[in-house]
This record gives C-alpha cells, structure tokens and sequence, in this order.
C-alpha cells in the first residue's frame, strides 16, 4: 500500500460529499412538512400521500415500466447475441454500430429517431419509445456480455460439439447457463437506463404519452415541489437496488479492469 | 464432407448470432442517422418539417442553404464557442475533482476499492433529472447556500446575486453529472502504476511534486484522455441542464437543437446544429486520443 496523505484523503472525501449531499437533500426533504425546499419544518409523508393520488405521475409510472419491460426484454436478447458475436467473430459493422449509439451525443440519436418516426408516419407514443430504448440499450448489454464471454472457456463449447451436440443444444447447455449472470446483469442495466433516459424520451415520445423523467422534467420546469422529492427518493431505491443486484451477477461492471496479478 | 457441413453451420450460427442486432442497428440506429444527414441539405417545409424532396418543377430541391447559415451567421458561432467552453471548463474541473478520488482509490487497500469505487459510481445511477432537481433545490434562493453567500456579500456592501438560472448553476451541475465518468477511467490507469518507479525516485531525491508531475501524471495521461473524452462528447450536447438551471443566456447548442425540432420546426437547420455537435465533439476527442497516443508512448518511456 502506497502512501495517502492526509490532504489527499480530506479532499477525496469533500469530492464524495459534493457526490452525496444534494441527493441527500432531495431524499431528506421529500419527508419535510413545508412546500419549500429550504428548511427543516418536521416530519410528515404527506408528498407521497400526495404522490400516490397524482393520476398523472401513476400513468407516467406506468408508461415507464411498461417501456423499461419491453425495451430490457428485447434489448437483452439482442445485445446479447451481440455481445456473443463480438466475442468470437472477427467483424467490421457490427462493433461500430454496437458502440456509436453509446459513443455520441445522445441527443443526435434523439433528433435522427424523431425525423425517422415522422417521415414514417410512425404515430409517435410508447412504442417508439421502446424502440428507440432498444437501440441504445443493445450496446450496454453487449459490452456486459461481451466481457462475461471473455472469461468463458470456449473448450467447453467445444467438447459439447465433440460429443453430438448440436450448436443450439450446445449454446442452450453450456454458453447460456455460464454467460447467464452477465445476460441478467446486462437486462437490469438495460432496464435502468430505459427507466431513467431522458433526452432521447423527449424527442420520440410525442405530445401524448408521459414516463416519469418526462413528468418530472415538466413539474420541476414550473416549480420545485416535494413531490418531486418523494418520487425521485422512490426512484433512486429502485435503481439502487437493481444496481446492486446487477453488480453481484456481475462484479466487471464495477471493476473497470480484471484484477491485477500481485 | 464432415468438415464441410461443419464449416457451413459455422458460417449460418455466425449469421443467426449476427444477424439480427446488426438488421436492427442498421434500421433503427444506422438509417435514422442517415436520414438525418440528408435532411441537413433539404430545405424546411412551410409548415414545419421537410419540404418535399423535388420542387413544382420536378427537380432535386437539395442545398446547402442551412450549413450556410449556421457558418455565416455568428449569433451560432457564439452559441456554438460558449458550449464548447463550458465542456472544456467541465472536463477540466472534472479532472480537478476526480484525480485525487481516482488516486486515493487507487491507493486504498484491495478489500475497500470496489466499495470506494462503488460510491463514485452510484449517484451516476440515480436519474439525471433528479441530479439537476437536487441543483435547484441546493442553489435556490431559500436555500442555505444561497443566504450564505448573499449574506457574505452583503457585508462587502454587494447586492444579492441569484445563485440559480446562472452559468454558475450550469457549470456546477454539468460538473456534478459528468464526475463519475472522469474517476472511473483514471482510477483503472492509476491503479496499474508500479508503485516502486515512485520509491525510486524518491530514493534519487525527488520531492513529493516532482514525482507527480515526472512519474504519475504523465503515466496517466491515458486515463486522462479517455476521462477527458467521456465527459466532453455527453457536455457539449447537454440541453435539460441549461434549460432548467440557466439564465436567458445560458443557451447552449443543445438548446438550440431542441428548439430547432419542438418549437421553429425547422428541421434541416436542427440536423446541420446536430451534425456538427457531433463531428465537432469526435472530432475534438480524436484529437486527444492522437495526442495521447504520443504521450503514452513518451509515458513507456519514462517508464522503461
């Protein structure tokens, strides 16, 4: 172990409460009995008393799940044939069209899907949503996959092909159930990010339909209320929680590199 | 034969594995972006959106009418140098911020890393929209924050400033959203550094300084690179931090983009400010990547 200054240690800890002390407000305020976000007035749960009666942001939540179902759904099977593929081919388009979705501004890939959905006359609404999902997702469930498949021994396939295997049946038997704690690890975060994208919701969703980023985005753009800070609070457990799963099926997902040889 | 047939059923698995994220790529990432490059050269319709590609006289109405005016008319440029500005003043503060995180994880034991690292990422994944709510609230003209620095101010005879819907607000959140992105590449660079290259050089007598600025640093200016690169390409397209924390002149190319498509409808015009978002901010971090290329092989040097 290398040395940590003193001073190293106090300004890596003011980083971190930079990182939490806003969310820590947002959380702490949503049980605060006063409209304004500014001081302690006393405990109440009033905002998600309020929250749960709000018939917009229950259909919003709704639309959100629907779309987060369908998009980690579709978007795990592909990105998955996709991460297999980069894994053992050599192939030119695939890898860029998997990695530029993810490589460039996302609102690029907003404005392209709304002039794409509209020249189609595509009626804009949940489904164009999920579609648009799908295509930013497969690459994060790609790269979770790819990473699983990496750490795989391909003899194994091998042996099974040996032994009579059918390619399906030796994919079905062996590939799937070793790669499986990366598939799952990669539809939680597919499933994540459809929940919590933003930019490219609000270019394909239309007038008409609402998930919860877009609901939120409309209330905190006419004013701060702690309704907001009892769903965010609500939101945050729930990413919280398939964060935490996702990264127990899948430790690469934390550790930005194989563990190094001491 | 045997190998034939297997061969063949290599070649149509390759094709089933392939095959379907590729054709769903190709239609819903590949051609929207296609279609929108060529709507860049089309001119807007009367009512919005696109006029019809061939003209009452039946020819190809394309044109370079729109780039034309974003490169002549300098209230863009303007716009276009102020976001460049603010993601270059973000990824420097980033950088600020993150290389001391990335180096005291780096430098923690091996059983507290992940959870270290764990930290960094996870406010990453809370929604974004929360993150710049949490701004809003934090810089809001109730909150403690902006009564202290008013209050501050107040004693030097100055009048109060708004802390929220300032550049101040935006460039903090952009900060603040783009953070994690800097730590993590940075901590897997610092993370592989050979801790004897800076015991040595610390038995020949450098200080503390110089076996940062000799050793450390230039050792990880992969990291920094790749660092920089993650927080730049997402920052200089950002619309809903500006939007929502910015004053009336805090627009940004993403604002503008955003306008061009929901409200002036002018579709050819907002594809031109996209594209150029866009080869502007692969254009910028291939460069880094260039230069660090050069500079990781002057680090192997100094390593070697």
């Amino acid at each position: 172990m290398r040395s940590r200054s003193p001073l190293l240690v106090a300004v890596a800890l003011a980083v971190y409460a930079f990182l939490y002390l806003p969310l820590a407000i947002v959380v702490v305020y949503s049980f605060n009995d006063s409209r304004l976000n500014a001081e302690w007035v006393g405990f109440t749960l009033d905002w998600y008393r309020k929250l749960f009666a709000d018939d917009d942001m229950l259909a919003a939540a709704r639309n959100s799940l629907v779309i987060g179902l369908v998009a980690s759904l579709v978007a795990t099977v592909l990105g998955t044939m996709a991460g297999i593929a980069l894994h053992r081919y050599r192939l030119r388009l695939l890898p860029l069209l998997v990695f530029a979705p993810i490589a460039i501004p996302e609102i690029l890939m907003g404005v392209s899907l709304l002039i794409f959905f509209v020249l189609l006359n595509f009626t804009l609404g949940l489904v164009s949503v999920a579609i648009a999902h799908i295509a930013f997702c497969i690459g994060f469930v790609a790269i979770v996959v790819r990473a699983r498949m990496a750490g795989m021994d391909e003899a194994l396939v091998e042996a099974a092909r040996d032994c009579g295997a059918t390619p399906w049946q030796a994919f079905r038997h062996v590939t799937l159930p070793l790669i499986m704690p990366g598939v799952i690890a990669g539809a939680l975060m597919a499933f994540t990010l459809s929940i919590d994208d933003f930019v490219i919701t609000f270019f394909t969703a239309g007038a008409g339909t609402v998930t919860l980023p877009l609901q939120i985005y409309s209330m905190i753009k006419i004013a701060v209320t702690p309704e907001v800070n009892a769903v965010s609070t609500l939101l945050m457990l729930l990413t919280l929680l398939l964060i935490v799963v996702a990264s127990r099926l899948s430790p690469s997902l934390l550790r930005s590199q194989e563990e190094a040889p001491t | 034969m045997a190998a034939d047939a297997r061969r063949h059923e290599a070649a149509r698995a390759r094709w089933l594995v392939s095959g379907p994220p590729l054709l769903y790529l190709l239609v819903f990432f590949a051609a929207p972006t296609l279609i929108m490059v060529l709507a860049s050269f089309r001119s807007p319709g009367e009512f919005g959106g696109l006029a019809p590609l061939r003209d009452d006289t039946g020819a190809l109405d394309l044109n370079v009418d729109a780039y034309v005016r974003f490169f002549t008319e300098t209230v863009y440029a303007q716009v276009f140098v102020k976001s460049l500005v603010f993601a270059l003043v973000t990824t420097l503060v980033c950088l600020a911020l993150a290389y001391p995180l990335a180096a005291l994880i780096a430098r923690s034991p091996k059983k507290s890393r992940d959870i270290l690292l764990l930290l960094v990422i996870l406010p990453f994944w809370s929604n974004f929209l929360i993150r710049i709510y949490a701004w809003m609230i934090l810089l809001g003209p109730n909150a403690a924050l902006a009564r202290a620095v008013n209050g501050v101010l107040g004693w030097f005879g100055a009048g109060p400033v708004p802390l929220l819907f300032s550049s101040f607000a935006v460039l903090v959140c952009l900060v603040y959203v783009h953070l994690p992105f800097m730590v993590l590449p940075l901590y897997a660079n610092l993370e592989k550094h050979d801790p004897a290259l800076l015991d040595a050089a610390q038995d020949l007598g450098a200080s503390a300084w110089q076996r940062f600025w000799r050793i450390t640093f230039p050792l990880s200016l992969p990291g920094v690179y790749a660092g920089a690169a993650l927080v730049f390409i997402p920052a200089l397209g950002i619309f809903a931090i500006p939007d929502l924390l910015g004053g009336p002149d805090d627009t940004l190319i993403g604002n503008l983009i955003k306008q061009q498509f929901l409200e002036t409808r002018d579709w050819p015009f907002g594809s031109v400010l996209s594209i150029v978002l866009t080869v502007s901010a692969l254009a910028l971090v291939g460069l880094a990547a260039w230069l660090g290329r050069g500079a990781t092989r002057g680090a192997e040097r100094v390593g070697a």
